[in-house]
């Protein structure tokens, strides 16, 4: 290869040299564009949210945003445990009843359904992620909430008799706006991702070692528990992180539907509050102090879901070598 | 692949072993039926809420929607009944087109540098992991940065921060499924070029590009559909408006905006503009994620 000769020539036919190094340049900046924002998130919420991130700040329940009296003794207190609260049970819950469901529709769609069958799913599942958030919470505050009081109320009258469990199901807020119905709306938005990724992760598992099971004399069943599941349960817990980090950011429908009341309780049947949910709902009217602490819950937010979709990055890519491994 | 594949040597293996299945002790033949059962009733639990929303939304907003709600002005008071929608439909338009015309040449640039130049160079990894990482930050809190570092600024609520807010959002999205798309294209094309004598970035913008535009176009729309049903940072950013406001600056509201308002207000009148206003944003959104699913699904590269 004479490479000499052949940038010689071009060089002096071709003006296009310096288009290629602006090319490679442009194509880097934009590329770079994703760190600097993210830096840019980091940097530029810090430093506007820095007068509130005190101690009290991350120790405290006590929200005490607008006190008439400032040197009450209710002064303004910012306190965001409340909120961290509402934003971890409503991920719970959320997280309890997709993980199940995904996973019951990734093994329908890669090991049950007929090929016909499985392009509709495919496309309903793409329908359900498609659904705006809001519309999901309109839905949510105007038919579901309403329409689950009774279930509410059947479930605190049978299980609520139960000792520790039975606080869980205690008396049900009236308007049925609550950690609960925040939980299922969200779980419904969740289940498209980690089905998706669940169905990916299934898909690679070997043929040889479900036809394996099978030769040993397996049901389908026996052939996805010995087979499918162990193979991708790396890829599972990376879906279901995902998940989780979805669901923890998740604002306007839980908004919507989580009752805006500050109060931490075990009872799933009240009202609460959620990260996302106060910063939307107060950021309206706020300015000085409030504006810097709801600033700081989205500096939490952020933290908290960039910690945990990387993660998820770790566990699915380790868990994506693996399976190459035992695949080839 | 290997999947389309799974269930037929099932049935051919279970066809001689069909006499076997009968003698199976009772618990096993139970415990693998009742698995089946369970995995449509997965599949019913989360397709039920979604036939309800879509049940709702067209009949609760289609006895709004009209030629009138798509033209008035929003009322001033939540109270009123009537009134339409306009100012919503024109401000998520404009704020969603303008996010568009920000996000697309940058992520697509970045996806030619991730798959054209970085591929596995340390710093494209980095990006790659950050642009996932990115597509998990909640859209409030690109809400917030926007409002810190634009609205606090400029002191101005508008369209335009909302439709930063929302490039923000699109922006790793556009990256990764253009990549993913760049990635499909056999080498083999990019050789031929370079053969012929064309440079690097004649090649990438020549050949590579056309090669995996349908996949990239369909990319994008998804990402349009996405952004356009965003409601969070554009309520903290863009303020409201009652009138249609063409304008990239001056408070402006959108769909998602309106059907947040709407919703928390007790009123009859507000109710049922929510409920028009999701229909025609699900209207809005669909349109997009369907043509998105055509292009791609019509003119996708074969993978090899």
């Amino acid at each position: 290869m004479t490479v000499v000769d052949k940038t010689a020539t071009l060089t002096r036919k071709d003006p296009g040299r310096h288009a290629d190094r602006l090319f490679w340049a442009l194509c880097v900046s934009a590329g770079l564009a994703v760190l600097v924002i993210l830096g840019l998130i980091l940097a530029s919420m810090l430093q506007q949210a820095l007068p509130a991130l005190t101690k009290e700040f991350f120790t405290s329940s006590t929200w005490v945003p607008n006190d008439p009296d400032e040197a009450g003794p209710l002064h303004p207190q910012y306190g965001s445990l409340t909120f961290l609260y509402g934003t971890v049970i409503v991920s719970v819950i959320a997280l309890l009843v997709a993980v199940p469901v995904s996973i019951g529709i990734a093994l329908f769609l890669t090991e049950l359904a007929p090929r016909r069958v499985r392009g509709s799913v495919v496309l309903l599942i793409d329908l359900l992620a498609a659904v705006p958030s809001v519309v999901f919470g309109l839905w949510g505050i105007l038919v579901a909430a309403p329409a689950l009081v009774p279930v509410y109320e059947w479930l605190h009258d049978t299980l609520g008799g139960i000792p520790v469990v039975g606080s869980l199901f205690g008396e049900t807020v009236t308007s049925g706006r609550n950690f609960m119905t925040a939980g299922l709306i969200v779980a419904i938005m969740i289940i498209p991702i980690i089905t998706s990724i669940s169905r990916e992760v299934f898909a690679t598992v070997p043929n040889s070692d479900k036809q394996a099971a099978y030769a040993l004399g397996a049901t389908r069943w026996e052939m996805i528990k010995g087979a499918v599941l162990p193979h991708s349960f790396g890829g599972v817990v990376g879906a279901v992180i995902l998940g989780l980090g979805r669901a923890m950011g998740e604002t306007i429908a839980v908004a919507l539907v989580i009752g805006s009341a500050v109060q931490i309780t075990p009872n799933l049947f009240q009202s609460g509050y959620a990260l996302p949910a106060v910063i939307v709902n107060l950021f309206g009217e706020a300015s000085g102090d409030l504006r810097a602490s709801l600033i700081g819950m989205g500096v939490v937010l952020f933290l908290l879901t960039v910690a945990v979709n990387l993660l998820a990055r770790v566990v699915v890519r380790r868990a994506e070598i693996r399976m190459k491994g035992a695949g080839a | 692949m290997s999947v389309s594949t799974a269930s037929r040597p099932t049935a051919a293996a279970s066809a001689p072993l069909d006499l076997r299945r009968s003698s199976l002790p009772l618990r096993r033949r139970l415990v693998d039926n009742f698995s089946k059962v369970l995995m449509m009733l997965a599949l019913l639990i989360a397709v039920i809420p979604l036939g309800l929303v879509v049940y709702y939304v067209i009949r609760k907003g289609g006895g709004v929607l009209d030629g009138d709600f798509l033209t008035s002005d929003i009322p001033r008071s939540a109270r009123r009944l009537g009134g339409g929608m306009a100012p919503a439909i024109v401000g998520t338009l404009l704020t969603t087109g303008t996010a568009a015309a920000m996000a697309i040449p940058l992520g697509v640039l970045g996806a030619i540098y991730l798959n054209e130049y970085g591929k596995q160079r340390p710093l494209a990894r980095l990006v790659r992991t950050m642009a996932d990482v990115m597509t998990g930050v909640p859209s409030i809190v690109m809400g917030l940065f926007i409002l810190v570092i634009w609205v606090l600024n400029v002191k101005e609520k508008s369209a335009f921060a909302g439709a930063l807010a929302l490039a923000c959002l699109m922006l790793p999205v556009i990256i990764r499924s253009t990549e993913e798309m760049l990635r499909l294209v056999p080498d083999e094309l990019r050789q031929a070029s370079a053969a012929l004598g064309a440079r690097r970035w004649k090649t990438t913008v020549s050949v590579v590009l056309p090669a995996a535009i349908s996949g990239i176009v369909s990319g994008v729309m998804l990402a349009i559909a996405r952004a356009a049903g965003e409601t969070a940072p554009l309520i903290v950013v863009m303020g409201i408006t009652f009138e249609v406001n063409w304008s990239l600056s001056g408070q402006n509201t959108a769909l998602p905006a309106q059907i947040f308002n709407n919703a928390t207000e007790p009123y009859p009148g507000a109710e049922l503009r929510a409920w028009g206003a999701a229909l025609t944003l699900m209207v809005i959104v669909l349109l997009f994620t369907v043509v998105a699913r055509l292009i791609s699904s019509r003119f996708a590269i074969k993978e090899r």
